[in-house]
């Protein structure tokens, strides 16, 4: 017995001591003078179970083994480290204390797409991980995987991908980037397609009604584009894509520390196209000869002490599109009828800066200034057809944020002025006009902090065109029970629409341009004004463990007055004030859904009714489908201790029939349906991270390789009365393949 | 004399009022749900324009008027919806009715917030 207990005792240090334990103290580093430990931070190894919690003293010890190497360490209110060990001597490490701001950032499972419950307005946030899942490259391809937004084709030759919300094109939604409104005028069409993937570090979308802050010009929502930043920035990034359909794209960026409050980034973009395909055999080709040169410069000051942040931003681009019949060659061709050819060539310059201080002492205070020049400039010819408009722009904003009495009630309000100058050449008629602008704005925002918010805002504008306006703006939130939100909103948008820049695709047709009865001074035509109101409900739930969200939404667009894009006669294409009723009813029903540990199901059905009273009657908006349906299936693998991790994604979308413009009084062979079918397109993507410096990625577009037949009516004879390369309803290219990849060192 | 320098030590302290202090006083809780509670109730005392509470600290920073409101007003109004101050506590019954998860007078609730 007595040796028995001997062996034990002997035994029991060696027993203790065969589980190798590694050590380490946890401190603050806010009070790095007195060295205290902090009690209760949690430690463990990463993508283990294994974890342990520090003494009073800051201490603990953990069970290791030597396949551990990443330790990771959290404490509420401190940033979560993790640490690589190499070997078992102590460590001692300091957390860094949180700022207010970072702690909704730092959440460490964050959904790809952000639906805000606390937010008044019905906006979401689609961050990086969610841009990633778009297989290329530019912000108009970036909304691929998000039901809310339509991705459409704007014509035959370009193939430029076009977006919609509630049923309306682009120029009815306000995008901005950075809050300075940036896709407008001569931009509309391709402006898009001018801010790499890369450069944007998330987007907000809100639907319906906007803020007063950023402008009048919204109707059915807004879309903000926030670009990466050289604070935050990779110091080092590169990106290439390739794909099969002849496309190369390479996007590097580079950010560094100027001083302690200055820091810089060089953002570069360039992409090619060289290869002309025509895989319809209808001798024109299926995507255009492109090449693009972008450039930006940012420049950022930060001095957190004094409240100051500002921003610089010089950005230069040249893009160069060919479309057009196979034979085509420009230099010899261009201007006769031997081959029908088409150039696009765009530069743009835009330099922007920001400014903002928020009073050190008075936390809910602030003031913002923003200043932005651009000049873009278009030089295109189609076939026969001229047109080049030249588009300079002067935005600024003054804002001042503070409170009424505690910071339940918020304010916002400031004054801004807008000039723009349009000249323009169609053919040979030469359209000039200057546009000024000058706003006053207020809008106040209430908050009880638990079930019941309310924005409210006004802005009066004086404008040389569209004269002195009132633009009023509501929403309102309201949780009627757990984790529900119901929102409201109605708001008043007008614009003068830019007819030519708008629907350039036009210029592609043998149509006659008609502008009828004018009356009012923007091509004759008066402001577009529209009124949008919507209702939204959203709820979160909780089935077999697994967390989900289901959305309806349902927003109407009623036009007191809008520019009528009238293709019925397929001779021609008409421009004229409205003169009955158009609106557009969308009514979308949404449910997000974690089928399976790490498999997320994201799911919409959408209805759209938009129609018009056109001078032939009152139709259905052409090519806009009433049905469709949306379904996203992602799956990430656990990201292992290497740091490497598999991530799939599947985009499934069913496009319900169209209806088509007319082309009744066309010869026989050069007529459409009434409807185009319905169809399916699937995208998918599979990305390989190795580490978090290296990743690859490859993927499909249009797998099930759906094509639209003899997308260009009369492409047999281009010069010839029926020639229309507008009715685009599907894709015009089938299965398109794709690889990237992506390097990055901080 | 005395009532001399009273009228002036009255006078500076009326002087000394600031529309926009920066006060900090020490509120016990423990999660998230405290926090909205107390910061809730923080920014419906009148002349509190700021409130932002520390979970870990405890420490609930406010920016308040002080010509409407001061640090004893705004510990009472603290008792008033169950948290204790270094000056007030929260009476007994008020306390009993906060949420379960918020009972921080009770360690072991406390101990399973830090494990969270």
């Amino acid at each position: 017995m007595k040796k028995i207990i001997f062996s034990i005792l002997i035994l029991l240090p060696i027993i203790a001591f065969s589980q190798t334990q590694f050590k380490g103290m946890i401190m603050d580093k806010n009070n790095t003078k007195d060295n205290l430990g902090v009690y209760g931070a949690n430690v463990h190894w990463l993508g283990t179970s294994i974890g342990t919690v520090t003494n009073e003293k800051g201490w603990f010890t953990i069970s290791y083994k030597k396949t551990y190497k990443k330790l990771v360490v959290s404490y509420i209110g401190y940033k979560t480290d993790t640490l690589t060990i190499t070997n078992l001597k102590p460590i001692h490490h300091f957390l860094t204390p949180d700022s207010e701001l970072d702690e909704v950032v730092i959440e460490t499972k964050r959904k790809s797409i952000q639906k805000s419950f606390f937010k008044t307005q019905n906006t979401f946030t689609v961050n990086k991980d969610e841009l990633l899942k778009a297989a290329c490259c530019n912000l108009s391809e970036s909304f691929e995987t998000n039901p809310s937004i339509d991705v459409s084709f704007s014509d035959a030759l370009t193939g430029t991908k076009q977006i919609e919300m509630l049923g309306l094109k682009s120029p009815y939604l306000l995008i901005t980037q950075e809050n300075v409104p940036s896709i407008r005028g001569a931009a509309q069409a391709f402006g898009l397609t001018f801010t790499p993937g890369t450069w944007v570090e998330s987007i907000q979308i809100t639907k319906g009604a906007g803020s007063v802050v950023n402008g009048y010009e919204s109707i059915s929502g807004q879309i903000n584009a926030e670009l990466v930043k050289p604070y935050n920035d990779s110091k080092v990034f590169v990106n290439a894509y390739s794909s099969l359909n002849g496309r190369l794209e390479l996007n590097t960026h580079f950010n560094t520390k100027v001083s302690e409050k200055w820091q810089t980034g060089l953002y570069l973009h360039g992409n090619y196209r060289g290869q002309k395909f025509d895989k319809n055999n209808d001798t024109f080709l299926d995507a255009p000869l492109a090449n693009q040169i972008n450039v930006m410069n940012r420049w950022q000051y930060t001095n957190a002490e004094k409240g100051w942040i500002s921003f610089i931003n010089f950005r230069y681009l040249n893009d160069e599109k060919q479309m057009g019949q196979l034979d085509f060659d420009p230099l010899i061709h261009k201007g006769t009828t031997a081959f029908w050819g088409s150039e696009i060539n765009t530069s743009r310059i835009e330099t922007s800066a920001k400014l903002g201080y928020v009073f050190p002492e008075l936390p809910f205070q602030s003031f913002g200034f923003q200043l932005a020049y651009s000049n873009h400039k278009q030089d295109s010819y189609f076939g026969l057809n001229v047109y080049d408009i030249e588009h300079e722009s002067v935005y600024s904003n003054l804002i001042f944020n503070s409170i009424i009495g505690d910071t339940r009630n918020k304010f916002k309000t400031g004054i801004n002025f807008t000039h723009d100058t349009f000249e323009e050449l169609v053919n040979v008629n030469n359209y000039n006009r200057k546009e000024t602008s000058f706003g006053v704005f207020f809008e106040y925002a209430y908050d009880n902090l638990e079930d019941f918010s309310f924005t409210a805002g006004l802005r009066v504008d004086n404008h040389n065109l569209l004269g002195t306006f009132v633009t009023p703006r509501l929403h309102l939130r309201y949780a009627p029970w757990e984790d529900s939100v119901f929102r409201a909103s109605f708001g008043r948008g007008k614009r003068s629409a830019n007819i030519f820049a708008e629907n350039q695709q036009l210029f592609a047709s043998s149509r006659q341009i008609k502008i009828n009865n004018p009356s009012g001074n923007i091509y004759g035509l008066n402001p577009e004004i529209a009124w949008n109101y919507g209702v939204s409900f959203m709820q979160k739930f909780n089935l077999m463990e697994r967390k989900g969200d289901i959305t309806f939404d349902f927003y109407k667009t009623d036009f007191e007055n809008q520019v009528v894009v009238d293709w019925e006669n397929p001779q021609e294409i008409s421009f004229y004030d409205l003169f009955g009723k158009s609106y557009a009813n969308t009514m979308q029903l949404e449910i997000s859904y974690e089928l399976l540990k790490r498999v997320n199901l994201r799911t919409a059905y959408k209805y759209y009714d938009v129609s018009t009273d056109y001078t032939s009657g009152k139709f259905q908006k052409p090519l806009q489908a009433k049905h469709r349906f949306f379904a996203n299936i992602s799956y990430e693998t656990d990201i292992t201790m290497d740091d490497s991790q598999w991530k799939f994604d599947v985009t499934y979308n069913l496009i319900g029939k169209k209806r088509l413009p007319n082309t009744a009084t066309n010869p026989v062979n050069y007529q459409l349906s009434e409807y185009s079918k319905r169809y399916s397109l699937l995208n998918a993507q599979v990305t390989r991270v190795f580490s978090k410096q290296f990743e690859v990625y490859a993927g499909g577009e249009n797998l099930t390789n759906y094509k639209q037949k003899n997308p260009i009516l009369a492409s047999d004879n281009p010069f010839g009365a029926n020639f229309d390369s507008t009715i685009v309803y599907a894709p015009i290219f089938g299965a398109a393949f794709y690889a990237g990849l992506r390097f990055n060192i901080d | 004399m005395i009532l001399c320098a009273l009228l002036i030590t009255v006078s500076v302290s009326a002087q000394k009022k600031k529309r926009n202090a920066k006060v900090s006083i020490e509120v016990d809780g423990v999660c998230m749900m405290c926090k909205k509670r107390i910061e809730v109730a923080a920014l419906k005392t009148k002349g509190v324009k700021f409130a932002n509470w520390n979970v870990r600290t405890h420490q609930l920073n406010l920016i308040i008027d002080e010509r409407k409101t001061d640090t004893l007003k705004i510990q009472k109004k603290m008792a008033s919806v169950g948290h204790d101050t270094k000056a007030i506590k929260a009476k007994l019954e008020v306390y009993n009715a906060i949420d379960p998860c918020c009972k921080y007078r009770d360690e072991q609730v406390v101990k399973d917030h830090i494990k969270q």
